[in-house]
């Protein structure tokens, strides 16, 4: 890979808060060793110079929420070799796919002083409902050691090691006792993807599915559990519409617990 | 029970002594691992002084629930098995197999050379003893032998603590593992408490036990002590919390992997793994590795697994138990049924962690029994006398 001309990687943001794309500047102590193995092409966040595509490689962040992205979004796959998708908003419609359980004409005359101004979509949604994604990293925010792995996958020509089973598996691995089973706290570790390193519980908070649904979730077990607790089903609706509201698995459990 | 004990070395010797036990332990260069309150359960950490044992407490478990509870008396060991077992200190949950450096035109290969401390483990349940004869048996011999678990396995040195106490998540009774150790300890002790009067009665097994015992101030047991000790652990045996009918075990798995009661839990188990990464039998490991940006430095690590992930089945084209049923059938048919195939014996040595631990609440010992139920011994395939072999 040294001997060739450096791939050229573009970072681009659609609806969502920039925290993801902050993760790979906050790489820090890996951040001259991207730079060094990767050209920066195109990074609004990092630098005013842009070069023209195509891209090697395409990290994407944010959701669709405007018509101007919907299109927008088919130039970026159209730029780009392989596309990762970074971060909840991304991969499932993110925060403000909260919208997508209401009128989001409503909101809007709420807000805005002249609401005609305002050209939204009714839905924030994934950018896997609009065009072919290589990859998803998960997460509110994406965990920076799994971008660099990511990147040092793709440029190394390896399988990137990112598991999708269970955040309980991260705690017990790191040697957390389940907050669950010892202190009845209400956690979502077990139908949420790894990815994170188990950080909510390893300090007494339950998970809050930051990195959405994990492999086969049964939210419905979880659900049942967490009435056992003494969770109300109001409560549960709140804790499926986090970060990943509109990832299936979570956008399903919570309307069963609507009525 | 007591004529296992007639070549062991037995003596008996009042509470303030335990710390010179450990004096004694390490002295010879150990570094003691031991049973701690922490995270509002019990947990295996460093041990320096046994003011740090879990003094006065007690445990109340159930399905999916573990909680703390105070004791009137000043016991050291009333408690039942916590969240963590031994595993962790013998068959780590991650390990550096090895690293490598690019260097001309090749790569430098570096194995993990890194030797493990001489530690002892104080408070090994029988249950959890049992546990690690079971992982010798799978990673000290056979085609599975793993270099990592031999080199910190031989210079371990174990303390075991009969039970005076069942938890409610416990049928070590069922499983014959306990509640008294009856081999493979360097020590064991049982600890008495009769009124004003605090004891333990201990055995020695291994020439180094014996040397541990004859260094700290002690008495030969009386025919009352001898009898106290066999009455604390025939009070737990008394009390276990679980049973499991352990009869033809393996046969009624194996013949049955058709039950609807696999549905039935299937529909609670989350596939998260926590059975498996609490059991301290479980061994399974993935392997991952790891490359700098640049590409001239790679590591290949070990973690522990779980046959409840899809990877873990994960072969060309797919992930083979795809299913919660099959994942969970695969583990309860494994632990309880083809061990005995692959490794001569159970793999469930009724610690009941897997019931405690599982936030769905799924109970092994329940499922059993309704496999049981209705189910009259027929005809099965015989036990494969191809033992030992390697991975589940």
């Amino acid at each position: 890979m040294a001997q060739n001309a450096k791939p050229r990687l573009a970072v681009w943001k659609f609806s969502s808060c920039d925290g993801c794309q902050l993760s790979l500047l906050d790489c820090e102590d890996e951040l001259l060793a991207v730079a060094g193995a990767v050209e920066i092409a195109n990074f609004p966040e990092a630098s005013r110079a842009v070069g023209k595509g195509p891209y090697d490689l395409s990290l994407v962040e944010g959701s669709i929420t405007t018509p101007h992205d919907a299109e927008r979004i088919h130039r970026v796959r159209r730029l780009s070799k392989f596309l990762v998708t970074i971060g909840a908003c991304a991969t499932a419609g993110g925060i403000q796919a909260l919208r997508n359980f209401h009128d989001v004409k409503n909101y809007i005359s709420a807000v805005y002083p002249s609401p005609e101004f305002i050209e939204t979509l009714s839905k924030s949604t994934p950018i896997s409902d609009h065009v072919k994604v290589d990859m998803e990293l998960r997460g509110c925010p994406i965990n920076k050691y799994q971008l660099v792995e990511v990147l040092s996958a793709i440029l190394n020509k390896r399988k990137p090691g990112i598991s999708s089973h269970s955040v309980c598996i991260e705690c017990k691995r790191r040697g957390t006792v389940c907050i669950m089973v010892a202190q009845g706290i209400p956690c979502l570790g077990p139908v949420t993807h790894a990815g994170c390193g188990a950080i909510c519980p390893s300090y007494n908070r339950g998970c809050y599915g930051c990195f959405g649904p994990k492999e086969t979730p049964n939210t419905e077990s979880l659900a049942a559990q967490l009435t056992g607790l003494g969770v109300s089903d109001p409560d549960i609706v709140r804790a499926m519409r986090g970060f990943n509201a509109c990832a299936e698995p979570f956008r399903k459990e919570g309307e069963a617990h609507e009525r | 029970m007591p004529g296992n004990d007639s070549n062991q070395r037995c003596v008996t010797f009042e509470s303030e002594q335990l710390q010179s036990l450990l004096d004694a332990v390490q002295g010879r260069g150990y570094e003691v691992f031991g049973p701690r309150v922490r995270d509002n359960t019990i947990v295996l950490d460093r041990l320096s002084s046994i003011t740090e044992l879990p003094i006065g407490a007690g445990t109340d478990q159930n399905n999916a629930r573990f909680r703390l509870t105070s004791r009137q008396d000043q016991a050291f060991f009333s408690y039942t098995v916590g969240a963590q077992s031994w595993k962790r200190y013998l068959h780590e949950p991650t390990l550096r197999l090895w690293n490598a450096q690019r260097d001309d035109g090749g790569f430098k290969v570096d194995a993990n050379q890194s030797l493990p401390p001489k530690q002892a483990f104080v408070g090994v349940r029988p249950c959890e003893l049992n546990a690690i004869l079971a992982l010798d048996r799978v990673l000290l011999h056979g085609v599975a032998a793993d270099s990592a678990y031999r080199s910190r396995r031989e210079k371990t040195l174990i303390v075991a603590v009969d039970c005076g106490v069942a938890g409610g998540t416990c049928f070590c009774t069922s499983m014959g593992t306990g509640p008294r150790a009856s081999s493979g300890y360097d020590l064991a002790l049982t600890e008495i408490i009769e009124g004003d009067r605090h004891y333990f009665v201990a055995r020695a097994e291994t020439e180094l036990g014996a040397e541990i015992l004859e260094g700290i101030p002690h008495s030969v047991p009386t025919e009352a002590e001898r009898t106290a000790a066999e009455n604390v652990v025939a009070s737990a045996a008394a009390h276990m919390g679980r049973t499991v009918d352990a009869a033809n075990i393996r046969d009624l798995l194996v013949r049955n992997p058709s039950h609807s009661r696999w549905d039935q839990v299937a529909t609670r188990c989350m596939t998260c793994g926590n059975c498996t990464m609490v059991c301290p039998t479980c061994f399974c490991t993935t392997t991952t590795d790891v490359t700098d940006l640049a590409g001239e430095h790679a590591e290949h690590c070990r973690l522990w697994d779980s046959c409840f992930t899809l990877d873990y089945s994960y072969i060309h084209g797919g992930a083979v138990r795809s299913s919660a049923k099959s994942r969970f059938r695969q583990w309860l048919t494994h632990k309880f049924g083809i061990w005995f195939d692959q490794f001569g014996q159970s793999g469930c040595v009724g610690c009941g962690r897997c019931i405690t631990w599982c936030p769905a609440g799924i109970d092994v010992t329940e499922e059993l029994a309704a496999l049981r139920e209705g189910n009259p011994p027929g005809n099965c395939p015989p036990i494969r006398k191809e033992t030992p072999r390697g991975n589940a």
